[in-house]
């Protein structure tokens, strides 16, 4: 008897959702990032589900799953990249400070 | 309905992931955070076995908390001095980010029991899955392309991040 | 290789010289002016090699048997469930002629801005620029679906946002830039909700799959809409229209074309004349099949109807207010609102040949009097007025005579101009299906010709009206060399389509070009070339008529005795009142302020004012001089719990709707921009399951 779909599937929803609370909610940069990385994680679980119950014998789902994990080595070496910038010029990492995309 | 070891192996998992991710977005002490996450990536990469991907189970570990979790803990030192200040762990608005996330995970819910057939039986993993998915990766007719663009993307990130961070 | 797949390849490659000259003189070049101007020419003059060779060998071929096999290449390119987004190229007989006008404008344009530029700040910038524009106008000639065209057709928009607003030092122009903007937006919104729904019908975006398809078209026809009475095709036709009037600048979006004048005169010459407002009647002649479809049984489809009815009036319409205008730039906006509603009209009435016949002379004449109109003003000083010019002929004679080619053609001067065989033809037509139609662009065409002949006179004949006029001067050659280029285009290019029972130059025309070339070519983009109208001595006669007496009317007025420094305009005298009215261009650009925009901008003080100020801000400064009384915890405190839940649900709601508009008003903290987006999703989504729930 295999796990249903719809389970890993909301796992993974729950999943996104609690990581979409971390981006809006904490005030911290890096804590921010870290709750992107929740949501990005619940996207290739979503991935790897759909792959296993849909087309295993492909791997298509599996390749989608691989340039996510590309994504988000990328996005947190900038990401990171980007905090310590501001880091270092305006010794915060506090997101209520950083306010300049105002006009 | 049987249950299997598979089955407590998912409740397990997921109370892990779960509670560790309430964790990571709750907890006052960054650093703890990051220690949280870090669980959370361990929890995802034993999911990955229970799908049977066990390349991604050990991707997760590697790149996840090998190279993300250890430059995430780096970033949370490294600003440590400013880390000490008292500061408030949430902004004013996240009672209504709280309330959002939950609709959201309502809908998501709702729409995913309304959609996805629950005794969906899945076909068996073929013996060689990394085979496939390493032909897949290369092929030209399958995902050369974007592969290739993968590749370059994290070159340009590489050398992004080293110019934006060095010192003028 | 053969040569089919060496088509294709290079149908592919035509838009990618241009971007890579972009991407290169932003992210490298910049810095050096003559380094960035030879590589944007360099590499335009490489997308006209291959689209010319294009172009060439599929004339070779024919026009048949190019609809029996275009040249079409694509890959998947956003896969999802069932379907694959696909992403190609195709090349039918339109998109030939097409990459052959557009593909010479741009060079010359391109060239010639190397001399209106000179000396310009942004000298570089500006190539880059007009490179990606001519991506985006390639791009969007060779795509082969409607969403690929869509990206091409922003891309465009995006450009001409940018460059009209290329001087925003000056508050007109970014002004006109944003106008622009945001004026266009209006059709393109509607325009894409039409792609999506004829998406959700069919499936697929594709032209060769909806557009050369009977069964599908005839299914769209019969399939009725959401909105009663239309059917699916006529719905989407009339929504993807829309786009057309906002890109081709058609009543009631008009309005920014001529305010666009404000950027430099090399891209009022490209976007704003040859190449991005025709792509909007490119696209309405490319969809014709689907606008179309239905026409056996009715007079015309609602499409059509709305074609005929919004062309024919915004051609006469525009062709009154130039002949007030004084602006030597506006008036010629004016004219190309008039000409592009002249393709429209024709289309309406079926016509589609002749619409696209006259959108590629139009291209070369209008190309031709806008870069003529820059070169006056460069060589009188950067005057821009026509009351303060004057004799300029005998200062500026290549410009003279080449402005001369053009105004005649514009005018439609008979047999001589490339102007007057594709007017004729649309009138032939209109004198066929629709008398109405015939007689308000007949009037349109006595218009047109005396407003030339009177923007001609004004400029270049007479004496000099002002200081920079006298001192005016020939420009260089790498201007000039264009404007006789397009002059060429502009007399002879007529010449491809001459009917076949025209007097005796029907019988050259068999000799030179196997009949009428143009209507056999582009007639088969659609399979079966439509009949041409017999050949009616009476409109033909008529249009003459009309061209020459304008003409006429025009030179007794102006030409005869110039006007001397500091005399009126003698139409202010015979027109009065009315001829305030068209000065002022019906006070559309005012109805508009005080319908649209005053109203938002009323909104959006009303919910700073007072929503934001008022309410939210009085609210939070009363509890915040309660938490001095208390003195207890500090003031972020005190927000935290009140917005925690310790005041009521009303109060809290009350809270919750101005917290979205302040952050709407710009708090500059991209965690109130993302649940603002979140709060929408949610709203949308729950909106959505209630729809699920009502109709299960």
């Amino acid at each position: 008897m295999m796990i249903p779909l719809s389970w890993y599937l909301i796992l993974a929803a729950a999943l996104f959702c609690i990581g979409t609370y971390g981006v809006l909610a904490r005030r911290n940069a890096i804590a921010i990032l870290m709750g992107v990385e929740l949501m990005l994680n619940a996207v290739i679980l979503n991935l790897l589900a759909f792959w296993r119950y849909g087309e295993p014998t492909t791997a298509v789902g599996q390749a989608f799953a691989a340039f996510v994990y590309a994504v988000a080595a990328a996005e947190v070496a900038v990401g990171l990249a980007l905090i310590f910038v501001i880091y270092r010029s305006r010794r915060t990492t506090d997101i209520d400070q950083i306010n300049l995309l105002k006009w | 309905m049987t249950i299997t070891l598979s089955h407590v192996l998912f409740f397990l998992l997921g109370l892990m992931v779960l509670g560790g991710a309430v964790a990571v977005v709750t907890v006052r002490n960054l650093f703890h955070a990051a220690l949280w996450l870090m669980l959370v990536f361990f929890g995802m990469a034993g999911l990955y076995v229970l799908l049977e991907a066990p390349f991604f189970a050990a991707a997760q570990l590697f790149i996840y908390m090998g190279a993300i979790g250890i430059l995430i803990i780096f970033a949370v030192m490294l600003t440590r001095a400013f880390m000490r200040q008292p500061m408030p762990r949430a902004n004013e608005q996240w009672w209504l980010a709280a309330l959002l996330a939950t609709v959201l995970l309502g809908v998501l819910t709702f729409l995913i029991l309304q959609n996805i057939r629950p005794n969906i039986m899945a076909e068996a993993v073929p013996e060689n899955t990394i085979h496939v998915l390493g032909v897949t990766l290369v092929d030209p007719e399958g995902y050369a392309l974007p592969f290739e663009v993968a590749s370059v993307l994290l070159v340009i990130a590489l050398i992004g991040a080293v110019t934006i961070v060095r010192e003028r | 290789m053969d040569l089919r797949q060496l088509l294709e390849l290079l149908t592919v490659l035509i838009p990618l010289p241009p971007f890579l000259a972009f991407a290169l003189i932003v992210l490298f070049f910049n810095r050096w002016k003559r380094l960035s101007h030879s590589i944007a020419i360099g590499a335009m003059a490489l997308s006209f090699l291959m689209a010319q060779f294009v172009f060439w060998t599929v004339v070779g071929w024919g026009g048949e048997a190019l609809y029996e096999h275009p040249i079409a290449v694509s890959i998947p390119w956003l896969p999802s469930a069932d379907v694959a987004l696909e992403m190609g190229v195709f090349v039918d007989p339109l998109t030939a002629v097409t990459l052959f006008f557009v593909s010479i404008t741009c060079l010359a344009i391109f060239i010639y801005s190397v001399g209106y530029m000179h000396g310009d700040p942004r000298y570089s910038r500006f190539f880059a620029y007009i490179s990606l524009f001519a991506t985006g106008m390639l791009g969007l000639t060779v795509s082969d679906n409607l969403l690929m065209l869509f990206i091409f057709w922003e891309i465009m928009g995006l450009c001409s946002y940018l460059l009209i607003g290329f001087w925003f030092e000056k508050p007109s122009a970014y002004r006109a830039a944003i106008k622009a903007f945001l004026t266009t937006r209006i059709g393109d919104v509607i325009m894409l909700i039409g792609i999506a729904y004829l998406y959700t019908q069919t499936g697929t975006l594709s032209f060769d799959a909806i557009l050369r398809n009977e069964e599908v078209l005839h299914e769209l026809a019969i399939t009725p809409s959401v909105i009663p009475t239309l059917s699916v095709a006529a719905a989407v036709g009339l929504l993807i229209f829309a786009g057309t009037v906002g890109k081709s600048a058609q009543f009631p979006l008009h309005v920014w074309l001529p305010d666009a004048m404000e950027g430099p005169t090399p891209v009022s010459a490209m976007i704003h004349a040859a190449t991005m407002v025709s792509a909007g009647v490119y696209l309405v002649v490319r969809m014709f099949p689907l606008l179309s479809v239905g026409l056996e049984h009715a007079a015309g489809t609602p499409p059509m109807v709305a074609m005929a009815v919004i062309g024919t009036f915004s051609a006469v319409f525009a062709a009154t207010i130039a002949i007030a205008q004084n602006d030597i730039k506006r008036v010629l906006a004016y004219s190309t609102i008039s000409q592009l509603a002249y393709m429209v009209a024709a289309l309406g009435i079926g016509a589609y040949v002749a619409a696209a016949f006259h959108l590629v002379t139009h291209a070369f004449f209008k190309a031709l009097l806008f870069l003529g109109s820059g070169s006056v003003i460069i060589g009188a000083h950067h005057e821009q007025d026509m009351m303060k010019m004057g004799g300029l002929a005998k200062r500026m004679p290549v410009t003279f005579w080449t402005f001369l080619i053009g105004g005649l053609a514009l005018s439609g001067f008979p047999i001589i101009t490339a102007g007057f065989w594709s007017k004729d033809e649309i009138l032939a037509h209109a004198w066929a299906h629709n008398p109405t139609v015939f007689w308000a662009l007949a009037a349109g065409a006595l218009l047109t010709a005396f407003y030339t002949m009177r923007q001609i006179c004004l400029t270049f004949l007479g004496e000099p009206r002002s200081h920079h006029a006298e001192h005016a001067h020939e420009t260089p050659w790498v201007m000039t060399g264009p404007l006789v280029v397009l002059a060429l285009f502009a007399l002879f290019f007529g010449f491809v389509g001459i009917p076949e029972d025209f007097p005796v130059l029907g019988e050259v025309g068999k000799g030179l070009f196997h009949g009428n070339w143009f209507h056999h070519f582009v007639g088969a983009t659609i399979g079966k070339a439509p009949k041409a109208p017999p050949f009616d001595p009476v409109p033909v006669s008529l249009s003459v008529g009309a061209a020459l007496l304008g003409l006429l009317v025009g030179w007794l007025v102006y030409g005869r005795r110039p006007l001397a420094e500091g005399q009126t305009d003698p139409l202010v005298r015979w027109l009065g009142p009315v001829h305030t009215i068209l000065r002022n261009k019906y006070y559309i650009d005012e109805f508009y302020h005080l319908v649209f925009v005053r109203p938002t901008i009323w909104l959006a003080k009303v919910a700073y004012e007072w929503i934001d100020l008022g309410l939210i801000d009085g609210i939070l400064h009363g509890l915040a001089r309660l938490s001095e009384v208390w003195g207890i915890v500090s003031r972020w405190v005190h927000r935290y719990i009140i917005d925690g839940g310790m005041v009521d649900g009303s109060a809290k709601l009350v809270g919750a709707i101005g917290r979205e508009f302040r952050q709407a008003l710009q708090t500059g903290q991209v965690q109130h921009y993302l649940i603002s987006v979140l709060f929408f999703l949610c709203t949308f989504a729950l909106l959505y399951l209630l729809y699920l729930g009502v109709t299960p």
